[in-house]
This record gives structure tokens, C-alpha cells and sequence, in this order.
């Protein structure tokens, strides 16, 4: 099979392209460099067909972020039939600049000429029969967001992948066309695959080029020596880079006829005037931050309860119509949307599994075989389940704000607050997404150039609450909130989240003083135009998280209830038991005083373990941590007098929380703990595989440590308040500690100098 | 008049004449093409003063003051 792969600049709307050839379901955004794997899918309505590769968008192939190394790693290696040049019509200088890189290699390429549309609204020309006469490739016009042009672009890549193509560079005419030549005619003779690219890449001094091929580098060095007197004075780099940008402003403002209509604000920068205003952008980010919360978690809409007390319980006469109405509306006020989809959710769930309670006792089958299929698999699948609506809008509000060009925005009011810590704007992108996962946000820290700042990035994502640790807060702000009046549950949740985010950038602070001395990573960005999310794409975004939450409540969270209800309802003699003469009751006594630090220990009595068990199966899937509780709800509620499950929703959780004798002190520390461990499996996984070799283990060793002891000293301060001064004490003297080094290396490194 | 591009002050308007600094940040920099001869316009600060945001080859650009120190301009 024939293989295109789609070249461009970040933001060009290649994978909006990519989509509409393969009709895949990739994931499109707006803030530079979305698209931070590549991603394969086959287009079919050409007379055969091909396969489509969507690589990472890059400014140049200079690699400067790892991302970008992947891009030109692809075309060099794997050898794609013809490259599809993706170029924004609407900003052709710096698009073209990469054009006239990718043309210097052997490989067929055809420019897609994209956002003619709005080149046109905005009553401006652009002259593609020209430009494709100046490039000497095939130039096609296209609107990928439309579908326009496609068909003809994908015979031009046809006709143009049937023929070699070998590589062309606009420095021919320059000063520096003898050494180009030399170098390429060297290279070739050696056997070595695109030899013209090669030769401008040594040019440039690209580093990796300059460990591969230190003789022709000596044949650069000794140009680079007789130029001295020139203009670069053999900079070759600036040379060459400055010579693309002359060729292209040269040529190619013929190309270009602008309108003559004054420059008007755009709706982009009336937008801009509000969300990055001087004293506004920063409030406004918070406000919207906490907006997205109170629409997905807020049980209370708007606070109209709190102000104008309207919430009251509505009783009919049916006990199925009160809890349909209750989902929309109860005394608590009105629900916000993200709350009424989990209502309903857990509404559907809780009918579901009457009927399958119902079908496997009419079915005959034993005591055990119930008991497994309801409390064991039921039990910790539907706990899961039911938040998985709730999560997709999240989800959704947060693919909003990312696609909107909003978050590039994010990064950029707030790089001065962050390089205080020792973090660039930049990384706080991947940590917002962290809100919603910790997978894909940990993939997208590959469009950070710097990698101490990957690496430390990677450790705090974690830190931002994502969708799967959402139930854990709920469930125990719920339970406090039902403990003590006056506590609000809503706010409890955001203040948990703001923890989190200042654990994050405490711990970037710390790692820079200790472990990941350096520099903060400079932040060079495009800013994007705004525009509206397309629903599509938001769409492509949800469906793929929804068949990650599905599959891992059917597979991961299935088997885990299984054997987390085995052990709870079996001895260590294969019998049948009731849970305080289980396994699991064991092993929890057994490791149950680690915990007692954190106020989850053996303080708690008989059921305190079943935390710690949570808590352990919460390193496997945060999912785990509730579905746990739902699957021991039953068991212990039985022997317990006067246990009340509370029905529905996260009601067995808190009553289960609440019988266990838990304080809400230890309830907090409970939840800190599992915001900051070990997140899951599988970002775990996805984190080791971002971060360089040899370092995931501190990784681990940085998860365990920072939760067990922050976890403690959150237990240990909420419960006897004067721990917080010998505990701010211990703090100030690790401080100077660092401090103390840091000079001490400082001095050292001074001396060493002036020896 | 020559000036720094940190030292621009909003709506401020001025070609590049050259770039200092070395290694991949000033290659960065040349990538998103700001080369001598290319027209700079400030258009705003951030919030917090810092870093600048700046309309180069018709979009916008942003770094920070530490970085649009290695750039070199002539005032317009």
C-alpha cells in the first residue's frame, strides 16, 4: 500500500485534514502541537488505497522538542511514498518555511494549500498557480474544515508519488551553493539517502548531523573559516535561515495580494483584549477554572439554594418518580449538569441492578454465585459506571477550553508566576489536562523542549485531580459534609484541587533546588487564533475517553471487585465466611499500621483496614478506590446495627465511611494520600515511557514519599494544630539545608573557576 | 534608532537588525521567524509584565523579555 504522511506546522489543521481523509477518530486541537504521536489511519475513496500518517506539527526540521525529532525521524527513516505539505494560507511566510526545508529532501512532495477560505473572506488573493510554478511542486487548493479540494489533492499526491523526486533548496542561488554541492556529492558517493538535506542540515551545525558526518563537517569548517569577513562572518545558521525567510518574502509577496481594507480588530483579538487583559486575565482564569468545577460537581447551581433558599424535596406518591425528579431537583437546590448526569447515571444503574439482583435469583443460583455477581462484579462496575458521564463533561468543558486556543492563552499570562518555581508557562498546559487524564497529558509533555522540565512535569501531572480520583473527593467531602453541618461539599472539592495544584508547584520548586538544578526552560510559543470548537472534533475527544473508562470498568475494575470480593468473603480454607474471618481482614490488620500516620490506621478499629485496602487497589486503578467500597459496603453494613446504605449514589460509600468510625481529619488525609501516590497503571506506565531511562523509579519513590508524608502531615495538623509549628519547623530547617548547599555549590563551581 | 525588543514598549513598531545569544533557543527563535529584516510589532504584555506577545510575519509570537533580549531592532 502506497503511505502519504501529512507534514505542517502546528495549528495548520492537519489532523483536521487527517480526519477527513480517514475518517478516524484522532484528536484535533487548537494550541501549538496537539497531535503529539503519530497517528495512522487509510483513506479509501481514491482508486486504491493509501495510508495516511499524521506527524506531529513542527516549525522547521531542526528538532527542538522531542516531537519534533519524531516527525523528521519518520520521513527520513520510514521512507513515505509522498509528503502532503500542509500550509496555512492565512499565514504563509512562516508555513513556507518549512516547505523549503522539506523540498530539499528525495522525497515527493505536494504543498495542500489550506484556510483559502479565509484568505478569501478577509479579500485577499493568493496566487497558487504561481506559487506552484516558484516551488516546482504540485500546489493544491483546499478548506480541510469543509472537505474542499480534497479529491484533487489526493490525485496530485497520486500522480506525484509515482514519480522520484529529488531534493531541491532555495540556497542553490546563495553564497553557500559550492560548499551545498560539495558536501552533497560527498555524501551521496558514501550511499547515504537524501545527501542534499544532510549537507544543509551539517551546514546549520545540526548536532546529531555533526556526530554522524565529522569529515564532511571538516570540508564545512573550512568555509565557515574563509567567510570570516562576510556578513555572517560564518554563521551558517543565521545564514541560512535568514536566507529562507529573503527567498521567501522575495518571491512570495507576488504571491500574496493583500486587500486594502484598513486592519480592523479581528474577533480573535476582541477576545484577547478580555482573557489576557493586565488586571482581569488572571481572576478571569480562576473564575473560569472554578466554573468548570461548579458546573461539573456543584450540587447547588449558581448558589441559588444558598441565596434564595429554593431547594426543597419533591414527594409523590411513587418512590421511582421521587428519585427521577430528585435528579434534576432536591433540597440541596438545582443540580448542575455534570451532577444531573451522574444522577441519572447512577438512576439507570441502580434499575439495572435490581433487574440483574432480580434475574440471578429467579435464575436459582447458589448464595455465592449471587453474591459474586451482585456485590462482587455489580457492585464495584457500577460504582464506576455511574461517574462515567459526569466525567465526560468535564471532559468535555476542558477539550472546550483547549481547542478554543484558550489554553496556549493560559500559558502565557501565567509563565512570570510560574518561573518563580522553576516552570515555564508552558508546562502547565499538559498539567491542566491532567484535570481530565493523566495518559494523554502525560504523552503531550513531549512538546516541551527542555527535559529536566519534562521530567518534573511528568512527576506532578498526577497532582492535578483527574477524572477517575473525581469520586474519591466527592465521596468523602460528601461524607464530611453529611457529618458536619455547615461544611460545604462544593468548596471542600475546589479547595482539595487547589491543594493539589500547590502540591504540584511545591514540588517543582523543591526538585529545582535539589534534584533538577537548571535553568527554567525558555518560552518561545505561537499564540493561535481563536475560533469555536468544532463539535466533531470535542466529539472525537469524548469517544475516545469513553471507550477507555468503558474498557477499563469492564476489564481492570472487573477483576479487581472479583478478587477484592473473594478475599473479603473467603478464609484462608477456601470457606465460605463472613468478612471478619477473611483473608482480606487479615492482610488488612496485618498492614493496617502503616497507615496510622495518616489517620486511616489502627486508630480506626475493626474496619479501619478496609481504607488501606482501597487505597492499595487505588494504585492500580483509581477507579479501584470506590469500587472497593461498593464491593465491601454489603459485608460490613451487615454487622453493623442500624447501618443504613442510604440507597443510592455514593450513599453506601459514606455510610460506609461514617460506620467505620473514620474522623473527618483522617478522611482527608485518606483523600491526599490517593491525589498524590501512584496514579494508575497506566499513566505510570505512560510516564515511564516520557521520562529518560533510569529515572522512573525515582518517579515511584517520589509518589510514595510525597503522599505517605504529606497525607500524614495533613492528618497531623487538622487533628492537634500545634503540630503545624514543628512541622513548619522542620520545613524551615530542610530549607536552609538547601539553601545552605546550594551556596556551598555555587562557591565550589566559583572556585573551581577561577583555578 | 537602535533598541532591544525587550525594552519595546506596547504598540511599538521596528525591524530586526540581528540576534545574539547561541545554541537551540536562538535557532528557535529564527525558526518562528524572527530574522533580521522581518517587522516586529509589541502588541501587549502580560499580565504579570512579563513575557511580551508580538506580531512577526502576520501572527503572534510570544517569549519572554529574557529571550526578546537577544533581538536586536531599529526602531520605526
Amino acid at each position: 500500500m502506497l503511505k502519504f504522511a501529512l507534514a505542517g506546522n502546528p495549528n495548520c489543521g492537519k489532523t483536521t485534514l487527517f480526519n477527513a481523509l480517514t475518517g478516524s477518530t484522532a484528536h484535533v486541537g487548537n494550541w501549538p502541537g496537539v497531535t503529539v504521536d503519530k497517528r495512522e489511519g487509510v483513506y479509501k475513496k481514491g482508486s486504491v488505497p493509501v495510508s495516511v500518517v499524521d506527524l506531529p506539527g513542527i516549525y522547521s526540521l531542526s528538532p527542538y522538542t522531542p516531537e519534533e525529532l519524531i516527525a523528521r525521524n519518520f520521513i527520513l527513516e520510514e521512507k513515505p511514498d509522498c509528503v502532503i505539505n500542509i500550509v496555512d494560507a492565512t499565514n504563509l511566510e512562516r508555513n513556507l518555511y518549512l516547505t523549503t526545508q522539506l523540498l530539499e529532501m528525495d522525497v515527493p512532495v505536494v504543498v495542500a494549500l489550506n484556510m483559502m477560505d479565509a484568505v478569501r473572506k478577509k479579500g485577499d488573493a493568493l496566487d497558487s498557480a504561481r506559487l506552484e510554478k516558484e516551488l516546482g511542486v504540485p500546489v493544491a487548493e483546499i478548506s480541510a474544515l469543509r472537505g474542499e479540494g480534497i479529491g484533487d489533492l489526493m490525485q496530485c499526491a497520486y500522480k506525484a508519488a509515482q514519480k522520484k523526486r529529488e531534493g531541491s533548496s532555495v540556497l542553490a542561488h546563495s553564497s553557500l551553493s559550492h560548499l551545498l554541492a560539495d558536501v552533497t556529492i560527498a555524501l551521496r558517493g558514501e550511499g547515504i539517502s537524501h545527501p542534499l538535506f544532510h549537507a544543509v542540515k551539517l551546514a546549520e551545525g545540526d548536532e546529531e548531523e555533526v556526530k554522524a558526518h565529522p569529515q564532511q563537517m571538516q570540508t564545512v569548517r573550512a568555509f565557515q573559516k574563509q567567510c570570516a569577513g562576510e556578513e555572517f562572518a560564518g554563521d551558517l545558521e543565521a545564514q541560512i535561515a535568514d536566507a529562507r525567510y529573503k527567498y521567501i518574502t522575495a518571491r512570495f509577496s507576488a504571491v500574496l495580494t493583500r486587500s486594502a481594507k484598513p486592519n480592523t480588530l479581528s474577533g480573535s483579538d476582541k477576545a484577547d483584549r478580555v482573557l489576557t487583559h493586565r488586571i482581569w486575565g488572571i481572576p478571569l482564569f480562576l473564575v473560569i477554572l472554578f466554573g468548570i468545577f461548579h458546573l461539573t460537581f456543584g450540587e447547588d447551581l449558581f448558589y441559588l439554594n444558598a441565596i434564595f433558599k429554593i431547594g426543597f424535596d419533591v414527594e409523590t406518591g411513587n418512590d421511582i418518580l421521587n428519585s427521577f425528579v430528585a435528579v434534576f431537583f432536591s433540597s440541596a437546590g438545582v443540580s448542575s449538569p455534570g451532577v444531573i448526569l451522574f444522577n441519572l447515571m447512577d438512576f439507570v444503574c441502580s434499575l439495572a441492578g435490581d433487574g440483574i439482583a432480580n434475574g440471578v435469583s429467579a435464575a436459582g443460583a447458589a448464595a455465592w454465585a449471587q453474591g459474586l455477581v451482585n456485590d462482587g462484579i455489580w457492585a464495584g462496575v457500577s460504582g464506576v459506571l455511574s461517574f462515567i458521564p459526569q466525567i465526560l463533561f468535564l471532559f468535555l468543558l476542558l477539550s472546550i477550553l483547549e481547542d478554543s486556543g484558550y489554553m496556549a492563552r493560559v500559558a502565557f499570562i501565567l509563565d512570570r508566576a510560574f518561573r518563580k518555581f522553576g516552570l515555564s508557562g508552558r508546562a502547565f498546559i499538559p498539567m491542566i489536562m491532567g484535570f481530565g487524564c493523566s495518559v494523554p497529558a502525560a504523552v503531550n509533555t513531549r512538546t516541551l523542549a527542555d527535559e529536566k522540565e519534562r521530567i518534573m512535569t511528568n512527576r506532578v501531572i498526577p497532582f492535578f485531580t483527574c477524572g477517575a480520583k473525581a469520586p474519591i473527593l466527592a465521596a468523602v467531602c460528601g461524607a464530611i459534609a453529611a457529618q458536619y453541618a455547615g461544611i460545604n461539599a462544593d468548596l471542600l472539592v475546589f479547595a482539595l484541587y487547589l491543594f493539589g495544584m500547590a502540591m504540584a508547584v511545591l514540588s517543582v520548586a523543591v526538585m529545582r533546588q535539589t534534584t533538577m538544578r537548571g535553568e527554567v526552560a525558555p518560552f518561545i510559543m505561537e499564540l493561535p487564533a481563536y475560533h469555536l470548537p468544532q463539535f466533531r472534533s470535542l466529539m472525537v475527544h469524548l469517544w475516545d475517553k469513553l471507550k477507555h473508562y468503558v474498557q477499563k470498568a469492564f476489564t481492570i475494575i472487573v477483576a479487581s471487585s472479583v478478587v477484592i470480593w473473594f478475599l473479603s468473603n473467603f478464609a484462608w480454607n477456601w470457606q465460605m465466611v463472613e468478612i471478619q474471618n477473611s483473608i482480606l481482614y487479615d492482610i488488612g490488620a496485618f498492614v493496617q499500621w502503616v497507615c496510622t500516620p495518616m489517620g486511616f490506621g489502627v486508630q480506626l478499629g475493626q474496619f479501619g483496614w478496609v481504607f488501606v485496602v482501597a487505597a492499595v487497589t487505588g494504585l492500580i486503578a483509581k477507579e479501584n478506590v470506590i469500587s472497593t467500597f461498593y464491593v465491601l459496603a454489603p459485608a460490613i453494613g451487615a454487622l453493623i446495627p442500624g447501618w443504613d446504605d442510604g440507597e443510592s449514589g455514593i450513599g453506601p460509600v459514606v455510610a460506609l465511611m461514617e460506620a467505620t468510625g473514620i474522623t473527618w481529619q483522617g478522611l482527608v488525609a485518606f483523600t491526599v494520600f490517593n491525589m498524590l501516590t501512584i496514579p494508575c497503571f497506566a499513566a505510570a506506565a505512560t510516564v515511564r515511557g516520557e521520562t529518560p531511562k533510569g529515572k522512573f523509579r525515582y518517579t515511584v519513590a517520589f509518589w510514595m514519599l510525597t503522599s505517605y508524608f504529606t497525607a500524614t502531615a495533613v492528618y497531623l495538623v487538622l487533628s492537634w494544630w500545634w503540630t503545624a509549628f514543628i512541622l513548619l519547623a522542620l520545613a524551615a530547617l530542610f530549607v536552609a539545608y538547601i539553601i545552605l548547599r546550594g551556596r556551598r555549590a555555587a562557591c565550589r563551581m566559583r572556585c573551581g573557576a577561577e583555578k | 534608532m537602535e533598541k532591544k525588543l525587550s525594552e519595546f514598549s506596547r504598540g511599538e513598531r521596528g525591524v530586526v537588525l540581528r540576534i545574539e545569544g547561541e545554541g537551540r533557543v536562538r535557532r528557535r527563535i529564527f525558526d518562528m521567524g524572527v530574522t533580521p529584516g522581518a517587522e516586529i510589532l509589541l502588541r501587549k504584555l502580560a499580565p504579570l509584565g512579563d513575557p511580551v506577545e508580538v506580531t512577526v510575519r502576520g501572527y503572534e509570537l510570544t517569549l519572554r523579555k529574557s529571550e526578546a533580549a537577544c533581538v536586536t531592532m531599529e526602531v520605526l
